[in-house]
């Protein structure tokens, strides 16, 4: 009845890491299916505007791994997995150089190398980029080395897709298991309804992050956590799941598009940020740690952008997390913007030829999205969920999933690698880097199980369809139960829960009201009903897609009452200071029933159990790329004199 | 539900047809659009009309196309015996005294050529007079479609050899540009209005030659390495520009021709007096 | 903040049959279509299909046609509408349609595998490729391309006459051969491929009128007929029209290429 095929490596999600992974799986020998929920090209990995992150020195010959590491390290407030960040900074120029081998086509410098520019947090010009489109080449660059493998795969075997295949429009809904190792995947097509199983020793979770959990976020319906979702059903747990990045200016007028990004280059440009009164109130947030790195006057600041030298930088360039709770406090405190964010002005700033000049894209995106001419009128900006730090825990080298042998991740799905909080730009690069060591690995993993593939257990496939069935008979579900639920109304409430109680700045009381709110809501969707039939049935889509979010939406509410600091992209005005000892501690979350029987579990304690661990010390030789003074302000006593 | 090589699932019904073949969706209007969208084609088509009529009867005409010192750019150059003496204008009696009709149809054979191949009035006569298509997304009218791959319309690739001729002839109404700097007895140093709608003329003539997408393949556009040919990729960037405009040049040149000539008729006829400047 | 109720036809159905079928729906300022198609969903139609992602313009996946034009959903704002005027949303009309708003756009996935990809130059590793700014706007201008497939439902060829769809790549895939063209170290000629003239004789560049339609709906602003499509056929001219470049090339002066 459901559709089986066999395939070395599966490879879920087709963004970046994805495609990376699948390439570096067939080059290697390894037969490979690569599974995505949309169009095969229109992966999240399009937004990203920035760069790729990779130390090539191409600018500024300072620039070397060891720099980037550091850069990477102090961003994550050094809660980074250490080995993740120095295989990524080592790595990730080669991980470019081969994309030109593949026909990307980046911006030049003078010489005819990879022309790289500055960003937040990165101490020399580092991020090599196409305009602010370099997602899209990236994406775009991918997809056409694997339609090249499938030309060559034609030309020796007459099929395009003999080793190397696509499923778009594909979800899965569960990792398969063989005791203890993996066995494929099960998953619907959207547009059939049809239920398939591909059954392989070795699945590369690669599907981003969870943004759709939160109201308003820049990220796509995509983004539900689904890859979260599969490892910890799968028995794989999730690492520091409390660190979400919100990026400080995101549209917030009209409520169509309240969310998309405004990039960062319009502050460092020359953009400044203002309230309802027209003050620049950046000047009244600078904190104490910072406070001998930012300028106090705006004289001074206006000064930096043509003597940095002998300036400090404007506060409207602090760290991502020190702006979005600027902006939150004061449109709090009631100096909104009139949609409620604040005004971002470049039109004071420059003239209009130079805004359009260096910031093409924003000023055709607020002309055709909100009507706003940013060369003559300032812009509505506001906090936007973005990025989640947290992720799957995996092996530093291998990209192997703990405690799931034949689970691998990579990408933004993984977590580790930025620790606390990702500097702009190195999320490309980790996409490469670690997409490309989970193919490598779980091409390995799977030739070495060649003889003895995972058998795929047929009651597995079918508590997998009856789950995914569900919201079909819901209907007409049992009355004691309750009426049933619209999955739209369902999610809307789950987003506005996640945004308002574990949003920005999180406070105890609320984050229990939101573990209280998500239990009542895991119970309202066993009873979310769709209408109409399987086919491209996007109720029906939804509806299953609930389960994940509430998942990995528990997971954040859990770790971040747990965690008593704030750091990065985790805020608690409770807790608002970073502490020493929580440097080395990450929290890990499993699933309560490791059976993965959903169904089970306890509506008030919830589905996560959270675990402390302690991590590794990092590496005398890469402590020493630091100054002692610096670590001192991140590392325990104990951890020093080791 | 793979990259789309798979045949779909239900075998669709009939392989041809358009926008109302069996597989697409069930709608029966060959478009939705609801703006005017007849209005741009429908324009271009009486605006090209227009000028057909109006040249074809000049051409024919053999007569009223020389008033000194103006020439009607339709006769220049005049290539049979049967012109009218021009002094020290362009009749060069090449085709000598068996030319019987108007010695206009000799030279006009390229301008006609280079603009009928010209990819704009391509693009213009396509979509005017043929409707394929009348507009974008609105369902032509025709059952089979080749384009330019056969016969007669694959001779459209001959047009950068008609650009070769454009470009003689864009010199010699520029020769003939500088003659209207005489007066109507040969006196160098005078201009009329005449001289003003030459000179707009010629500056529309060499900006539509110049912007033509054989010029811009030619000057640079084949390169493969800009960087390689400074002169050339600054010739090609410079082309380029022009030819961002062309669609307006190849109006706004056609409308000047079609002028430059009028004039000549009116003070050929003596129905206007060509007011001197000096 | 002001807000009205809008009249929508939307096209349902499948493969099967289906028709427009008659919305009135909540408008609010600054919308786009594609929020009104996502209040349709959540209100009135939870199974109403539609493909969608970053709803800004730049994955390319809500392309649909609003009053019979070819667009991207959610970069068609409401406020360009008369406020009584009844709005059509239907599926792209030159692709078999799957399910309401939602095509099947496998066409392009196979010409895209037709189009041969970039070939590497020999001797040149990862980290030594140079190549100049000017070398590369060409080809970075059509590597702006979405893939939101507009140009090729716009283009007559394959709209109107779908028995030429075997034989014609469309204008995003012809761009794509000319942006390989275009390439500074495509060395696809030393590999014995002539893209110039398999672009005439495999992907249907003669089909092309130059009527202008997928420059017309391209989203991003790219230029495809005068900077991918005329080029390329002027190219393919020095290979299979032009005797002159053909003499040049045999008597090995030097390649046309520069």
């Amino acid at each position: 009845m459901v559709d089986r095929q066999e395939w070395d490596v599966v490879v879920v999600g087709a963004g970046g890491a994805g495609l990376r992974a699948a390439i570096e799986a067939r080059e290697r020998g390894a037969r490979t299916a690569v599974i995505c929920k949309s169009l095969f090209g229109k992966a999240h990995t399009v937004m990203a505007e920035g760069g790729i992150a990779a130390a090539m020195g191409n600018v500024n010959a300072g620039d070397n791994w060891q720099v980037h590491f550091r850069d990477t390290m102090r961003g994550g407030k050094f809660l980074n997995q250490w080995r993740m960040a120095e295989l990524h900074a080592q790595e990730a120029p080669q991980r470019v150089w081969e994309l030109e081998t593949w026909g990307a086509l980046f911006d030049r410098t003078k010489d005819g190398r990879i022309s790289q520019r500055n960003f937040g947090g990165h101490e020399y010009p580092r991020l090599a980029h196409v305009g602010d489109r370099t997602g899209l080449e990236l994406i775009r660059t991918l997809q056409q080395k694997i339609v090249a493998l499938q030309q060559e795969d034609f030309r020796e075997t007459g099929d395009y897709e003999a080793r190397l295949k696509v499923f778009q429009e594909c979800t899965v809904t569960r990792v398969l298991k063989d005791g203890e190792r993996v066995s494929g995947v099960f998953g619907y097509e959207r547009e059939s309804g049809r239920f398939f199983v591909l059954e392989a020793p070795a699945v590369v979770i690669a599907t981003g992050g969870i943004g759709k959990s939160f109201k308003v976020t820049s990220n796509s319906w995509e983004y539900t956590g689904d890859g979260h979702a599969l490892a910890l059903l799968a028995g794989a747990p999730l690492l520091n799941m409390e660190f979400v990045q919100f990026h400080p200016t995101g549209m917030v007028w009209p409520p169509s598009v309240k969310g998309i990004l405004v990039t960062e280059s319009v502050r460092g440009d020359g953009g400044v940020l203002r309230d309802s009164g027209g003050r620049r109130f950046m000047f009244d947030y600078v904190p104490d740690v910072f406070k001998d790195k930012y300028a106090e006057s705006e004289e001074e600041a206006d000064r930096w952008y043509d003597d940095p030298d002998h300036n400090r930088r404007p506060p409207e360039l602090l760290p991502r997390d020190e702006v979005a709770r600027a902006i939150n406090a004061e449109v709090k405190a009631g100096r909104g913007s009139p949609h409620g964010g604040v005004f971002l002005d470049v039109s004071t700033r420059m003239p209009a030829e130079v805004i359009k000049r260096r910031l093409p894209s924003m000023y055709h995106q607020f002309k055709e999205l909100a009507d706003v001419d940013i060369t003559a009128e300032p812009m509505e900006v506001g906090p936007t969920c973005h990025y989640v730090m947290g992720g799957i825990a995996v092996d530093s080298d291998s990209a192997a999933a703990r405690g799931v042998p034949g689970l691998f991740a990579a990408g933004e799905v993984a977590g580790g690698m930025h620790g606390s909080n990702r500097l702009g730009g190195n999320s490309l690069s980790d996409l490469l880097v670690f997409g490309r060591r989970a193919g490598w690995h779980a091409a390995e993993y799977a030739s070495g199980r060649a003889a003895a593939r995972p058998r795929v257990d047929d009651a597995q496939i079918d508590a997998a369809a009856a789950e995914a069935l569900r919201p079909f008979s819901a209907e007409s579900g049992e009355p004691a139960e309750g009426p049933p639920e619209n999955p739209y109304t369902l999610h809307q409430e789950l987003q506005q829960t996640m945004n308002d109680l574990v949003g920005i700045i999180r406070r105890e009381p609320e984050m229990k009201q939101a573990l209280e709110k998500l239990g009542e809501l895991r119970v309202r969707a066993r009873r979310a009903g769709v209408e109409g039939h399987r086919q491209f049935n996007p109720g029906w889509h939804l509806a299953l897609d609930l389960r994940n979010m509430l998942l990995v939406s528990e997971c954040v509410a859990r770790a971040a009452l747990e965690r008593t600091e704030s750091r990065g992209g985790h805020t608690r005005e409770d807790h608002a200071a970073m502490d020493r000892a929580w440097r080395n501690v990450n929290l890990l979350c499993a699933l309560t029933d490791p059976t993965g029987g959903l169904a089970a579990t306890d509506p008030v304690r919830g589905q996560i159990t959270l675990a402390r661990e302690t991590t590794e010390p990092i590496r005398p030789d890469l402590l020493a790329l630091f100054e002692k003074e610096e670590l001192v302000k991140y590392l325990a006593e104990e951890e020093l004199y080791e | 539900m793979a990259t789309g090589t798979e045949p779909p699932a239900t075998e669709p019904r009939p392989r041809s047809g358009g926008v109302t073949a069996g597989t697409r969706a069930a709608i029966d209007a060959p478009h939705l659009r609801t703006d005017r969208w007849w209005l741009a084609p429908a324009a271009t088509a009486a605006g090209l009309l227009a000028f057909v009529v109006y040249s074809t009867w000049r051409a024919f005409a053999n007569a009223d196309y020389y008033a000194a010192p103006y020439v009607s750019p339709f006769y220049s150059p005049c290539l049979a015996e049967n012109c009218v003496p021009m002094k020290a204008g362009p009749n060069w009696e090449i085709f000598g005294s068996w030319w019987g009709i108007s010695p206009a149809i000799i030279i006009l054979i390229f301008p006609l050529g280079f603009r009928l191949t010209c990819y704009y009035y391509r693009k213009a006569y396509y979509r005017g007079f043929w409707a394929s298509p009348p507009a974008c997304a609105v369902a032509e009218p025709h059952r089979k479609y080749t384009g330019e791959t056969r016969f007669p319309l694959i001779l459209q690739n001959i047009h950068r050899y008609f650009f070769y001729a454009a470009v003689p002839v864009a010199v010699i109404l520029t020769y003939d540009t500088v003659l209207a700097f005489r007066d109507e007895r040969y006196d160098w140093g005078h201009m009329g209005l005449g001289t003003l709608v030459f000179l707009v003329n010629i500056v529309l003539i060499w900006a539509y030659t110049l912007s033509c997408h054989s010029c811009r393949h030619i000057v640079g556009g084949k390169l493969k390495h800009f960087s390689r040919h400074p002169v050339r990729y600054r010739m090609w960037q410079w082309v380029s520009r022009l030819n961002a405009r062309h669609m307006q040049l190849a109006w706004a040149s056609l409308l000047s021709v079609a002028l430059a000539d009028l004039y000549v008729y009116l003070v050929a006829s003596g129905a206007f007096d060509d007011p001197r400047f000096f | 903040m002001s807000s009205y109720e809008a009249r929508f036809k939307v096209w349902r159905g499948d493969v099967e049959g289906g028709g427009l079928e008659d919305f009135a729906v909540e408008v609010n300022d600054g919308e786009v279509v594609l929020d009104i198609i996502h209040r349709l969903q959540a209100t009135q139609a939870p199974d109403l299909a539609v493909r969608w992602n970053c709803k800004a313009g730049k994955c390319g996946s809500c392309s649909a046609e609003v009053n019979g034009r070819p667009r991207l959903m959610c970069m068609t704002r409401m406020s360009v509408f008369d406020r009584d005027e009844t709005i059509t949303v239907t599926p792209l009309r030159a692709f078999p349609v799957i399910r309401d708003l939602v095509t099947d756009v496998g066409f392009n996935y196979t010409k895209a595998r037709q189009v041969p990809a970039f070939v590497p130059p020999e001797g040149l590793g990862p980290g030594e490729y140079r190549m100049m700014q000017e070398d590369v706007d060409r080809s970075q201008e059509f590597r702006k391309c979405i893939e939101c497939f507009l140009c090729q439902d716009t283009c007559h060829v394959v709209r109107d006459h779908e028995e030429n769809k075997p034989a014609f790549a469309g204008p995003r895939f012809l761009m794509r051969v000319a942006e390989l063209d275009m390439h500074p170290l495509d060395a696809a000629e030393e590999a014995g491929l002539d893209r110039r003239r398999t672009a005439q004789d495999e992907h249907g560049l003669g089909y092309c009128n130059i009527t202008k339609c997928c420059t017309e709906v391209c989203p991003e602003g790219i230029k495809i007929t005068d900077n991918a499509l005329i080029p390329l056929k002027e190219r393919t001219v020095d290979r299979k029209y032009d005797p002159l470049v053909w003499l040049g090339s045999k008597i090995g002066r030097r390649s046309s290429a520069g």
